[in-house]
């Protein structure tokens, strides 16, 4: 099923390495997976390079600077969808 | 040349540097011709692919010799290492084998009167104008801003905080050298002026709010790192120069090094060297590995080296009596630069909150 809400279903996996960063990086936080981090104030100005270095290796791609738009990076189901876009595209 | 051998050779100029003019174009020449610019870059761009310890060694014997030196080295890599992770495949091309060749010099233009350890107050503006965006701001303290050919400024625009290179030859752009300071006297540090220069709109790296988080954030990752390895070579040639001196300076029929004291406080400055040595290898080799941690381990090795750095140059200068502070003296000039290391790419206190934040993280 998809709506305007739930624009792709999320892979439980690539969002669970998703969110494994974030029980890393914030012990404890309870940060939903449509929640806006950045909003939240709950991420440093380190981890926004960390959570590059993360997704790059945890999925073993790289984020180009066509990749750097707020929206992929923004909430976890967004980083979990952009992760899934950049994958299926290398698979070709 | 291997780079120890290098900067063995550079150790007869290197207080005439900073007592002068700065290192002068011909040594600048000749590092790059030794292949010592940007070295980390892949090798299809120009670099020759040396992995994080090989730039962390070449950093040390450097930073050993002369600040400046590594300065230079710290520089070019910050501004390829920020292009070589948010440049486009064009910029890449146009920037990276002249950056790495030596035959574009950069410099990071970021810090302004109001905006240092706080990059996010930047009041340089990047906008858009006719053929391209429009640059109008004032930096301070570029570190080789006077022979840079290529500056790399952080500045806010409508999106958020953003940055281009912009071409020291491009109307509008004026540097003011920076000479007396403190420390790092050699590495040509300038007030650089943009008064509403033009630039292409291919010159911007990275969309509009991936400036300083992202593009900059990459740059100072690198400088950290390249400080960090600068520092143990201060440290280590600190050491060197005291334990040779209180081993054969004679007063009053005794060796220096025959009094317990001074021997405590040469071997607390060995501890304090290696110790920092091991905490670059340890960041060395988490960058090595690819992992998000080491940017943290980097914070942290910039931070424990450069107070290693200090320490251990105030011992040498105190061991070595009034030849420490002569006009003339290694040691007393290792420890001026040693002094700027601690506020440069964060000050102590910043790296402290992220360590804190680094050790929260790592309780299980």
């Amino acid at each position: 099923m998809s709506s305007q809400f739930s624009p792709q279903e999320v892979d439980g996996d690539v969002l669970r390495q998703v969110r494994a960063f974030f029980d890393t990086a914030l012990p404890g936080n309870a940060i939903g997976a449509d929640d806006d981090y950045f909003a939240l104030g709950v991420v440093n100005s380190l981890m926004a390079l960390e959570m590059v270095t993360h997704v790059e290796r945890a999925f073993g791609l790289r984020v180009e600077t066509e990749d750097l738009e707020l929206d992929n990076f923004r909430t976890m189901n967004n980083m979990a969808r952009f992760v899934e876009r950049k994958l299926a595209a290398a698979r070709g | 040349m291997d780079h120890a051998a290098f900067a063995e050779s550079a150790r007869a100029g290197a207080a005439a540097w900073d007592a002068g003019a700065g290192l002068p174009a011909e040594v600048v020449r000749s590092v790059a011709d030794a292949g010592f610019l940007a070295a980390d870059l892949p090798v299809e761009h120009g670099g020759r692919g040396w992995s994080a310890t090989e730039v962390g060694e070449l950093c040390a014997s450097l930073g050993g010799v002369c600040s400046a030196l590594r300065a230079l080295v710290t520089v070019q890599g910050m501004v390829a290492a920020a292009v070589l992770r948010w440049g486009d495949r064009g910029q890449r091309a146009a920037w990276l084998p002249a950056l790495a060749g030596g035959d574009r010099l950069a410099a990071f233009a970021a810090t302004e009167t109001g905006a240092g350890t706080d990059l996010s107050a930047v009041d340089t503006e990047i906008s858009a104008t006719p053929g391209g965006l429009r640059v109008r701001g004032r930096k301070v303290w570029v570190t080789f801003g006077q022979s840079a050919d290529v500056f790399l400024v952080l500045a806010r625009s409508g999106g958020g905080l953003r940055t281009a290179l912009v071409e020291a030859d491009r109307p509008g752009v004026t540097v003011e050298p920076v000479t007396g300071q403190l420390g790092m006297r050699a590495a040509r540090i300038a007030n650089v002026r943009f008064d509403d220069v033009t630039i292409p709109a291919a010159n911007a790296i990275a969309p509009p709010g991936y400036g300083l988080s992202h593009v900059a954030g990459t740059a100072l990752d690198h400088g950290r790192f390249t400080v960090a390895w600068g520092c143990v070579g201060i440290a280590e040639s600190c050491l060197d120069h005291t334990a040779t001196h209180v081993g054969t300076r004679t007063q009053g029929g005794a060796r220096l090094a025959d009094h317990d004291a001074v021997r405590a406080l040469l071997g607390r400055c060995l501890a304090e060297a290696r110790a920092a040595r091991a905490v670059c290898a340890h960041a060395a080799a988490l960058r090595e590995r690819g992992e998000p941690a080491a940017i943290a381990e980097t914070v942290l090795a910039k931070y424990t080296a450069s107070r290693a750095a200090t320490a251990v140059s105030e011992h040498a200068v105190r061991l070595h009596g009034s030849a420490g502070i002569a006009p003339d003296s290694t040691v007393g000039r290792l420890h001026r630069d040693a002094v700027v290391m601690r506020i440069i790419e964060g000050p102590d206190e910043v790296a402290e909150r992220h360590l804190g934040d680094h050790a929260l993280r790592r309780r299980r």
